[in-house]
């Protein structure tokens, strides 16, 4: 099969993509006991006999953990059940204390939303089949005790590996009862760049209602795709495959693309993609067999007889409705539409959970854009080299107001300004003593700034005489030296024109 | 002078209140007679006589010193072991608990224990509570006390035979599908299974989540009345636990049963395979109730013949689920095995009897995709018609009365190879646990083998007053001698 044959049919597959979400609730205590939620224990520190499935022990439903689930089921639209039920998923695995989990089946507590998303094809609207309550795991570590292993635990300095080849496993009970939302997608993704736009987006909303830290990296926000291929113009769905693993935003688009491409090419070679589940490898950028499903896995569900079904008060779903925060896409648009900030501005803004914090700095007397983009660009930067929220950074609005002041009074030339704001950052104070102390003001002095344009004339005569021949290019280079003598603390605007008057002005 | 080891628990409190004896001297006779006799039952799986004298010095302590004690004080009582108790051992009957130790006491036990109820020890069952003879626990059967050559029935046979031989005024045995009144039946004893959601759940190691509940055992009706006080109420660690407490049992237990409408259920007393014995002292018994006073009727219960038939199927497929928790990996018993799989398989292959594994395999299967329907949801069907019979049933009726089991205690042996056979003697228990509604049993004479006969007394959910008043009653007027007796009795032989 020559080349361009193979392109043409690989051009006649659509991809057909639905998103499993898996969301960690911030609740302050586990999903069916009292242990604390904390990360970061010892092993097995945060554990109680229920949570442990000790002989006798029974489940006690988590009401905050059912009002997150409320509330986020409302932010996407979804009919929120007068009576839902817990069912229980059986299967064996060591780190499931009781060898079933307690979740939902065929009645979960949200049914039928969906998420509009913006993709650069446009917008498109993302169908949400269900939201559904349940318990975690612990974690395993699978343990290597000679040669070599498929990895090291950096806690443990183990050598782990997969459970079929190991010496022996541990298991830490922390997170073993931890409370989940599984928000289900329906397959109405096509492409890589709108799975990413979709967990984006998701991610802003369980942000912005607080209900979870939802931190991809660091699993409190997990995202499992299933991609299939077929025909363009089909409605048929092709045979899927799940992929795991896959930690950021980036990674689900490349594992997504990836996937795209392995099916294409099975597809275009005549061969059958495998139903199975697979792993994403983010240091390869492949994806490989994790298990093959070759016939459904019976987890015989049923009913959890020792819970009773969970039937809100409608008066409680109507209060949590009208508590809703704004949501991301309507503060997407009141950014637009009250502040003029541009789309990408706003998106900006919103997806990095600095909104409060801009409209705050507005009220102080930011302007908008510019204190948008000092948040967007800046604040967004540091946090993302520190690994933490940009909503964590200690700045408050005030500082902020005050920068842009500093900097529209030229005090601050853009550049100094950014230096202050690191150091602002660094919790050195506001910026106007920041500046002060540091001695980072912008010399305007007219006085201070003649005597180093002279001098700067005075040490390059050729590039004055350039500029006297009329080559304004060539100012270029005096007002580098000037900004490099002032330790670039001179207004750059100034040193211009002063320049630009000296060498232009005629003689005597 | 009647010895310590007969007097009724009222009985003691009674000389407890007024300082004739001491808790210690109390728990110390019990304590005693077991030593004494329980070889011949086995009744006891550990005696944790220390921790009881302990506490009854505490007790005696606290009456000496004028402060206050619990509503049982000084009164020694056994826990079926199949109750978690914090510290002590509790096996279930199973190798796969043998040395398992709960890091928490159950509910109901710290509810005794703040009663100041002293325990004496756990108490045999069948494994995992799957039996109606004693003879599926892991570890030894427990005879009769009014017949050594006889079973206790189950799976509360422990508790019943540690009663019924004096080793203590009161019991806790749990009951799924009978396990509280048949081996009541089998003893002589009053043997009480409340609404389900009265007595909390949160320690009870379940067998079957929707049906298990927690009772009283005593030698009189007063007696378990009494304990159902002192161990029921609202456990918000249970969610099941239903918001009301039980309405006051004791202060209605003498009313008698003039103008009560008692309805005897049709298709319970015509059943084949009704021991004659059994028939007669039942008949009996009903008429005394009309003689009493009581409006005797008859009424029905279609539904009930497939009582079994549902409740071996939800029962076997929670257990089937519940005991998935028992693979070797945080408690209880491990077997080497060269993967975690394989370990666990090994630890349950060595650590459940068969009885347990045949539930366990009936579970699964009916829990599984493409049977579900026709097993799981349909005995979920039965389960609602038979509540509707019940309903029914009590629109004419404040209690329904049937024999507790078709026949009396058998020999050991006799139907351990007949699985079917020993499911059929929960035929009239199994129904009232379906329902959840609330059931006894009270002993009504013996028969012509000088065994027990058990009343079977059902009432609507949460209807304990009228259902204890009407065996109260009887009680009264049969005047049962709950003393085991007999050429093979415990008494007999240990004499």
């Amino acid at each position: 099969m020559s080349t361009t044959t193979a392109l043409e049919q690989a051009t006649r597959f659509e991809a057909v993509i639905g998103l499993e979400i898996h969301v960690q609730l911030a609740t302050r205590t586990k999903m069916f006991c009292s242990c604390a939620i904390d990360f970061g224990g010892e092993p097995n520190t945060r554990t109680c006999p229920v949570c442990l499935g000790q002989p006798g022990t029974l489940p006690v439903v988590n009401r905050r953990a059912v009002e997150y689930a409320i509330r986020l089921g409302l932010a996407l639209g979804c009919q929120i059940a007068p009576s839902s039920q817990f069912h229980r998923k059986n299967y064996f695995y060591p780190d499931m204390p009781k060898n079933y989990q307690i979740s939902q089946y065929d009645v979960p507590i949200c049914l039928g939303g969906e998420l509009t998303v913006a993709t650069d094809a446009g917008e498109r609207r993302v169908g949400i089949t269900r939201v559904h309550m349940e318990e975690d795991t612990g974690k395993s570590l699978h343990v290597l005790d000679t040669t070599s292993g498929v990895g090291v635990d950096p806690a443990e300095g183990l050598r782990v590996t997969r459970i079929s080849d190991a010496d022996y496993s541990l298991v830490d009970y922390n997170r073993a009862g931890i409370p989940l939302l599984e928000v289900v997608s329906e397959p109405d993704i096509r492409t890589a760049t709108e799975a990413q736009a979709y967990l984006t987006e998701l991610r802003a909303i369980v942000l912005a209602l607080g209900i979870s830290d939802a931190k991809l990296e660091e699993g409190s926000m997990r995202c499992d795709a299933n991609v299939s291929l077929r025909p363009v113009g089909h409605t048929v769905f092709g045979t899927r495959a799940e992929v795991k693993n896959m930690n950021s935003v980036r990674s689900l688009g490349r594992a997504i693309t990836y996937e795209i491409a392995r099916q294409t090419d099975l597809l275009t070679r005549g061969e059958p993609v495998v139903q199975e589940t697979r792993h994403w490898n983010e240091a390869t950028g492949t994806t490989s067999t994790l298990r093959v499903k070759e016939t459904t896995e019976d987890y015989r569900y049923f009913p959890d007889p020792d819970l009773v079904p969970v039937q809100p008060d409608p008066a409680w779903v109507d209060e949590l409705r009208a508590s809703l925060p704004q949501l991301p896409a309507a503060r997407r648009a009141r950014l637009v539409e009250s502040l003029g900030l541009s789309g990408q501005q706003a998106a900006g803004v919103v997806g990095a959970g600095l909104a409060p914090l801009l409209d705050e700095a507005v009220a102080a007397g930011a302007p908008a854009a510019e204190a948008a983009n000092w948040l967007t660009n800046e604040v967004t930067a540091w946090a993302n080299e520190r690994g933490v929220e940009p909503a964590a950074a200690p700045l408050t609005a005030s500082h902020l107001a005050e920068l842009t002041a500093l900097v529209a009074d030229q005090t601050l030339s853009k550049k100094l300004a950014r230096q202050v704001l690191d150091r602002v950052l660094a919790g050195e104070g506001p910026p106007r003593e920041v500046a002060a102390a540091r001695g980072l003001a912008q010399i305007s002095d007219t006085g201070e700034l003649e005597r180093a344009v002279d001098a700067a004339i005075a040490a390059d005569p050729a590039a004055a005489q350039r500029v006297r021949d009329g080559n304004r290019k060539a100012v270029g280079a005096l007002v580098g030296a000037v900004m490099k003598a002032t330790k670039g603390q001179a207004n750059p605007a100034l040193v211009n024109e002063l320049l630009t008057g000296r060498l232009t002005a005629p003689d005597g | 002078m009647t010895p310590l080891t007969r007097h009724s628990a009222m009985g003691l409190r009674q000389l407890l209140e007024r300082r004739e004896v001491s808790a210690v001297e109390v728990v110390q006779a019990h304590l005693d007679h077991i030593a004494a006799s329980d070889g011949h039952l086995s009744a006891f799986l550990r005696v944790t006589g220390e921790q009881a004298l302990a506490h009854a010095a505490d007790v005696d302590r606290r009456i000496t010193a004028g402060e206050p004690t619990g509503t049982l004080a000084g009164v020694p009582l056994a826990l079926k072991d199949v109750l978690a108790t914090r510290g002590i051992e509790t096996t279930c009957g199973s190798k796969i608990l043998e040395s398992y130790r709960p890091p928490y006491d159950a509910t109901v036990v710290r509810r005794l224990r703040e009663a100041d109820a002293i325990v004496v020890g756990k108490t045999n069952m069948d494994e995992f509570a799957m039996g109606s003879s004693c003879e599926n626990s892991a570890f030894f059967p427990t005879r009769n006390p009014w017949d050594l050559e006889r079973v206790p029935g189950g799976s509360s046979g422990g508790s019943v035979a540690a009663v019924a031989a004096g080793h203590v005024p009161l019991a806790i045995g749990t009951d799924t599908g009978g396990s509280i009144r048949q081996p009541a039946a089998f003893t002589g004893l009053v043997g009480v299974k409340p609404t389900y959601g009265t007595v909390s759940r949160y320690g009870l190691i379940a067998f079957a989540s929707s049906l298990d509940q927690a009772g009283p055992i005593a030698r009189t009706v007063t007696d378990a009345a009494w304990l159902l006080e002192a161990m029921s109420g609202h456990d918000p660690l249970d969610s099941t636990s239903i918001p009301e407490a039980l309405p006051g049992l004791r202060g209605t237990l003498e009313a008698g049963v003039d103008g009560l409408r008692v309805g005897v259920v049709r298709e319970f007393l015509g059943t084949d395979g009704l021991q004659a014995g059994v028939k007669a002292r039942v008949t009996e018994a009903i008429d005394r109730l009309a003689e009493l006073g009581a409006d005797v009727v008859e009424v029905s219960l279609p539904h009930a013949v497939y009582g079994v038939s549902a409740y071996y199927l939800i029962a076997p497929s929670e257990c089937s689920s519940n005991l998935s928790r028992y693979d070797g990996v945080r408690y209880g018993l491990r077997c080497d095995g060269s993967t975690a799989e394989a370990m666990m398989a090994a630890t349950r292959e060595a650590g459940f009897g068969a009885e347990v594994k045949r539930r366990i395999m009936i579970g699964t299967y009916a829990l599984s995709a493409g049977y579900y329907d026709a097993y799981y949801a349909q005995a979920q069907r039965v389960r609602t018609l038979i509540l509707r019979d019940f309903a029914a049933a009590h629109e004419r009726c404040d209690v329904l009365v049937s024999p507790t089991a078709p026949t009396t205690a058998f020999r050991l042996g006799d139907k351990v190879s007949d699985p079917l056979a020993m499911y059929l003697n929960d035929v009239f228990t199994i129904p009232s646990s379906l329902a959840g509604s609330p059931a006894m049993s009270l002993p009504v004479g013996l028969d012509d083998d000088g065994l027990p006969v058990g009343l079977q007394i059902m009432a609507p959910v949460l209807c304990e007053p009228v259902m204890l008043r009407v065996a109260r009653a009887l009680e009264s007027d049969l005047g049962f001698d709950p003393a085991p007796r007999g050429p093979n009795s415990l008494t007999e032989v240990a004499a």
